[in-house]
Parts: C-alpha cells; structure tokens; sequence
C-alpha cells in the first residue's frame, strides 16, 4: 500500500492472525509465490501481511484487491486456481469467494459482501487486516500519525481533553469510567513527573481483543499514548503486556522503533518541544496485574497485589507520581476521535455509551472470531446474525459476557443492547470483552464452578473476603456438582457472594461471585435440579450420570476392556450391559466405543 | 549446583543495561524473565545470584517469583505440554482432553514425567478461542483437540524424541 502504486496489478492480503497461521497461510504464501512466479505474475502481484481479520473460522483467508474479493478456507488447491483464474486472466474464482447475503457497512472501508463484517462497524480495529503492521509507511498511509500532528501543531493539551471529555468515550478495560473526566484529573495534578500507562494484561480467558489489536495495528496505540501524554503533561509512556504474547511484543518493539527513528518519538516530536517516549514492561501470567493499581504494583518490580483507593493513581499512581492508565482499546480510539471529532464520534452508540466495542466472540457459535459493533447492537446481533448462531442444530442456552468478572445471560435477554448499564442491569459486565456462547450441552452450575476455579486461583490472597471467601464458594459448588448439595448450599452462596461483592479490596474479589450470582439468578433450576433430582441435564457433571448401551451395541468387547472396575459384562457379539452399581463413571467406555452405542443421561 | 559461567555472564550484562536507569530496582521482573529464559526455570542459586546484584533481599525476589504463574522454580522437561482452560476451550470439553493426557502421561499438573519429555503446564487463555480447544506443545499449537487426538500427538512426539 505504501509503496509506489504503478506496476502493480493486484494486492492480495494473507491474514497472518494465529489461527489462520496455525491453518498454514505460511505454507500458503509459499504456494502463492511459487504459482506466481511461475505465471511470471511476481512483479505485478504484490503481497501484504495482515494481522488477524477475525474471521478465524474460515481462515486461512486472502483478500484481492482491488475488488475486495475475500477467499477463505484456502487449500492448495484454491491457490493455484486463484491464481491462474483471478491473478492471471482476471476472473474472480466464485468457488472459494466467501459470499453471504448483503453488501452493508458504514465504516471506514467495505470488507467485501460478507454478512459477518455487516452489522460491524471497525473503528478501534479499522487497521486489522488492513494494513502490514510492521510497516510504519502503511500506517501513514491510512491517516497514520496524523492526529498526532493535529495535536501538537494546532491543539492545546486543555482542548484536547475537552475534545475527550466530549466525545463520550469510557474506557473498555471494563468499569467504564469517562476518559476525558480521567485525562482531566490526570492533567489538573502538579508534578515533575508523570507517567501514561497502556494496560494490556488482558487476562480474561475467551478474550484476545487487545492481543489482536496490537498485533494488527500497534501503530494505533502508540499513537494513542502519546496523544495521552500531551495532554496530561508526561514525558513517559509504559506498555504493560503479558508475557504469553510474543508476537505482539515483538510487533510493539518494532513499531517504536520505527516510531523513534521517524522521529515521532523521542526529544521534541515533530519539532515541537513535547518530548515523550515508551518502555514495554512484561507481566508474568497473574490476573490480578489487570487491576489498575495491582498492575503498577508490578512495574515497580513487586508481587502484583492491588491496594485500597482513594489516592487514585491519577494523583498518586506509579512511583507515587500521578498516573494516566487506560486500556488497549481505549487508547486506540483516541487518534480516530481527534481526527474525525468528538461530534462525529459521539452520533454512534447509546445515550451513555458512545462509539464501538469490540468483543472476542467464541464457544458454540458457527462464525468465531473478533468483532466490533456500535454500542446498542443487541446480543441477538451478534450471536446469529455476526456469529451465525449455534452450530450443529443445537439449541442457544447463554451468552457469558465480560469473563470471570462478567454473567451469564439466558435467551429472554438476547434483545438487550450492548452498553455499559443495560449489561449490568441484565446481570452481566461489559468487561474487556469476552463473549462466549453455549448451547445445552453446557451446564450452568459446572459453568460457574470454572470461573470461580479460576478467581479463587488468581487472587492474590491480601483481602480475607476474596481469599477465603472465593474458597468456601468453590466448595460448596464442588460439592453441588459432585452430587451432594444440600438445600441450604443455595441461601450460603447468596450470602456469601453479596459479602464478597461489598468487602472486598479490588475489582477482582468485587466481581469474583458474579458468575455464580448471574447464573443463580437465571438458571436456579438447574442448581436445584443438581441438589434434589442429582440431575445435570447438559450431562456434564460427571457423578450424576447414568450410562447405558443401546442397540447399536456390535458386542465388540471394546468397552468391557476398557472398563476399570469391570461393569460391564456380555459374550462376544452380543449387546452389552453396564452394571449401574459397579461403574464408577469414568467415561471409559464412552471414549473407547467405535460404534456410539453408549449414551450418558 | 554451580550456574553456568557464559549464562551468568550473558545475566550480567543484562543487569548491567538496567542498573543505570531510574527505579532500577523495579526492573527485577524483567531480570527474572531473562534468567528463566537463560536457564529453563529460576534455580534458587540464580535468585540469590540476582539479590547480590541488583541489592535487593532474596526474599523479596522469592517473593515475586512464587506469585507470578510465568516463572518455574523446577526444571522442565523438553517439551512443556499445556491444553488451553480458557472459557471457549473449556465449553467445547477441554477438561477431557486435559484428564485423558494426565492418565496417558502419568503426571499431573506442574509435574515432568520420569524421561525429562514431558511437562504438563496449568494455562490460562492463550487466545486461540477460534480453534477451541487447543493444546499446546511447546510453541506449537494443536487445535480442535479430542483426548484421542492429544494422545496421539504425545506418542508421537515421543518417540520423535527418544
């Protein structure tokens, strides 16, 4: 794209997100440039690198342009003839094209007539999959740095953050606060040195948003932090990142690099006398470090353990010196807002919730992947028109939003919009993001099990209420799950987690019992199902299941082998019984069947 | 046990580099993920090695290194073995691909088996929620895992090994 734009007849982009790696688009590319130069097409075709498109199930995936032509699930064989038939005698190849219904979307770039991309509107990740992330000159392409430059050369800092303050935007790391009142707070504060943090710990399993954000388009965000700090007055910028994400890591070392020898980073940025630069810092695999004040805790080189606020870390923050922290996707939206204009910007969304949201959809949906809507989209959106709803003709059950902190939503609250207060009101947490579907073959009370597993692990242990009470919360799921709930474990848990919710030290322990409160609230009949009837209806729940072999049974002995405490008897070749008394429920035989003759109920 | 003197060097020179800056003390999380990336794991030796240098307690350094999950305090085996328990996994069965490996290979959770090949490693979300489950082998990413399929992939590499 950066490139003199003469000789070239084609551009093809080859998503280079994990999944579509994993796929093989390397040994696509290799394909691609062995039929091109084969065709003698190599000086015509040129070929970019995208991060992640977030269409990961039918990746890998290559766009041509011009045209916007997608193709997706690419085989070796789609190559070749896209290729000779497309790149060689300019006849799009129909067979492989990814085609739903409608050409519809308003922002910034079409992606091609694909319902996925449809109901989205791209604005923090308008760059994903757009542009070679590495390439600084391709990010200059699309308007890169620019708002920096309006910044510096025209704006105050003050009127930058008016500008902030009205656009509307709250930040997306979860809680929502206003990023403009943040900016201000920061600004208003007197001190010699202040620092501007990006929190990318994003910890919440079932979410890769901010990983995705910066591995497409890291650019973004950096631009975004400086802008951030030009307002509030620092001259210092950290990234805090997990350590699990090498290629994002390496994506920002590089795009500050570029950054720095093109000389929008460093002493006097673009000639002006605003000085600024940017450190990465690594976490090191703790949930907890996703909390503001954990997360400095952990620059400074300690145990990554939250303290109580007031002082907030606009005044005192890292170091003790005042603090501006916000999250990935906030930062990137900020180039987009000062470019385009708090006015424009605050037209899209809700009354309280402006803009967009991007969500990391998974589970039971046909169409995983990233996506970002307009706050006010509704769940029903996203999960079947975007996600094209739940494969395999099952039946939708819920929607978990916003991770360990978050809650499950049943079917009735499909047409609930996404911002901020509806989610909550519904029971749930906007979040980083997280959005991950189920359908009956998930049960609700194992559901809140897992995420109490993983609070309880992950705190840090400082506050009583969430270190012990998170414990005693998984016992008695534990329990219920294993087929030895008592009534009275149904009234302990809503004690117990309304007091966690109020005790506790920091976000983590505050929201920890959501997951068990939602699901209480939604699906009590399932918890007394477990408790009275020792019944898991999605079958899950290993200790209340019965097994049994029907007709379909061959009399193979497979399963009599496999059986640990010899339940199961019968001669060769005729149907085979389980001994309900003896099997001790190891799913043994349900693996080991060949002819799916064992049914667990 | 003695540390590897071109190792501790290659250690030093990173400590170096860090010394000089503001806050220098805060950088001991970047000093632990150098030496654990030099040496597999943080030895004890290494921990106390690092407190000299950078003059801080080796209780503090025990500290941040038994609470964050990154760093390993044991040695690991060749190839560390971990299925992903983020929620996307976990909804499409990732708990059965995880029981059927700890009974193939015999360890639980932080433990390496008996021929140094294996380690089975706790994980959290590794991002791959498109390919749900997803077990991971080293740096290589294994998706759309069954337990049968997990088994086999460990076979495999087994005998690639031995």
């Amino acid at each position: 794209m950066a490139e003199n734009t003469t000789g070239y007849r084609y551009y093809l982009t080859l998503c280079d997100g994990p999944t579509c790696m994993q796929k093989a688009s390397r040994t696509m590319r290799e394909t691609l440039e062995r039929e091109l130069a084969r065709l003698h097409l190599s000086d015509k075709v040129r070929i970019l690198v995208s991060g992640c498109l977030g269409m990961c199930q039918k990746g890998p995936i290559l766009i041509v342009n011009p045209g916007y032509a997608m193709y997706g699930r690419l085989t070796e064989e789609a190559v070749v003839r896209i290729v000779e038939e497309h790149l060689f005698n300019n006849r799009p190849v129909l067979d492989f094209i990814i085609d739903e219904d409608h050409l519809f979307n308003k922002f910034y770039r079409v992606f091609g007539d694909v319902n996925f991309f449809g109901k989205q509107m791209r604005i923090a990740l308008r760059n994903c999959g757009v542009i070679d992330p590495e390439s600084i000159d391709d990010y200059l392409c699309v308007r890169g740095y620019e708002a920096l430059a309006k910044v510096l050369s025209v704006m105050t800092p003050w009127e930058v953050i008016a500008e902030m303050k009205k656009s509307g935007l709250r930040g997306r790391g979860g809680a929502g606060f206003a990023t403009g009142v943040k900016w201000e707070l920061t600004a208003r504060e007197k001190s010699d040195v202040k620092y501007v943090i990006c929190n990318a710990d994003e910890g919440d399993p079932g979410a890769f948003m901010d990983r995705s954000a910066i591995e497409g388009d890291p650019h973004t965000v950096i631009e975004g932090i400086i802008i951030g700090g030009y307002a509030v007055g620092a001259r210092n910028g950290i990234i805090y990142i997990r350590a699990e994400y090498p290629l994002a890591i390496k994506r920002l070392e590089r795009a500050i690099a570029a950054a720095r020898a093109a000389g929008l980073l460093g002493q006097n940025i673009l000639g002006t006398a605003f000085s600024f630069d940017i450190e990465i810092r690594l976490g090191a695999g703790a949930f907890v470090c996703g909390e503001e004040t954990a997360l400095m805790h952990s620059i400074e080189g300690h145990r990554g353990m939250p303290r109580p606020r007031p002082p907030y870390p606009s005044a005192s923050g890292l170091f003790g010196k005042p603090t501006l922290i916000n999250n990935v996707e906030t930062w990137a939206n900020v180039p987009v807002i000062i470019l385009d204009g708090a006015d424009w910007f605050a037209t899209l969304g809700t009354k309280t919730s402006k803009g967009t949201k991007v969500f990391a959809l998974a589970g039971r949906v046909n169409n995983t992947g990233l996506i970002e809507v307009p706050m006010g989209t509704t769940i029903r959106q996203i999960v079947f028109d975007i996600g094209g709803g739940v494969p395999d003709g099952r039946r939708f059950k819920a929607v978990q939003i916003g991770g360990p902190s978050g809650g499950c939503l049943p079917e009735q609250y499909l047409d609930t919009q996404i911002d901020y207060e509806s989610l909550t009101q519904a029971g749930a947490f906007m979040g980083s993001g997280g959005m991950i579907v189920m359908d009956e073959t998930s049960c609700m009370v194992n559901i809140a099990r897992y995420f109490l597993e993983f609070t309880q692990d992950e705190s840090c242990g400082k506050c009583t209420p969430c270190r012990e009470g998170t414990k005693r919360m998984l016992e008695i799921l534990t329990r219920i799950t294993e087929g030895s709930g008592t009534a009275e474990d149904i009234v302990r848990l809503e004690r117990l987690g309304a007091l966690i919710k109020r005790a506790s030290l920091c976000g983590l322990g505050q929201s920890a019992p959501n997951a068990v409160l939602s699901t209480l609230r939604h699906f009590r009949e399932e918890y007394e199902e477990h408790i009275q009837h020792k019944r898991c209806r999605a079958g899950v729940c290993q200790a209340m299941l019965s097994y049994a072999i029907t007709d379909a049974c061959t009399g193979c002995g497979a399963c009599r082998k496999a059986c640990p405490v010899n339940a199961i008897s019968g001669t060769q070749k005729t149907l085979h019984v389980i001994d309900q008394k003896a099997c001790i429920k190891c799913n043994n035989c349900f693996v080991t069947c060949k002819f799916e003759a064992i049914t667990k109920s | 046990m003695n540390l590897d003197a071109t190792k501790l060097s290659e250690l030093d020179a990173f400590m170096a580099e860090t010394a000089h800056k503001t806050n220098s003390h805060s950088y001991v999380i970047a000093v632990l993920h150098k030496a654990q990336q030099l040496f597999g794991y943080l030895p004890r030796e290494a921990m106390d090695y690092i407190a000299h240098a950078m003059n801080i307690p080796t209780a503090h350094i025990w500290g941040v290194a038994t609470f964050y999950h990154f760093f390993n305090l044991k040695p690991v085996g060749k190839h560390p073995v971990s299925v992903c328990m983020g929620t996307a996994c976990y909804v499409k069965g990732a708990k059965l691909v995880l029981d059927a490996i700890k009974e193939e290979l015999r360890i639980t959770i932080g433990e390496t088996t008996e021929d140094g090949i294996f380690t089975l490693q706790e994980t959290r979300c590794i991002g791959a929620c498109g390919l749900a489950p997803v077990m991971m082998v080293g740096d290589k990413i294994y998706g759309d895992i069954t337990p049968k399929k997990a088994v086999k992939v460990l076979a495999q590499i087994r005998k690639e090994t031995v």
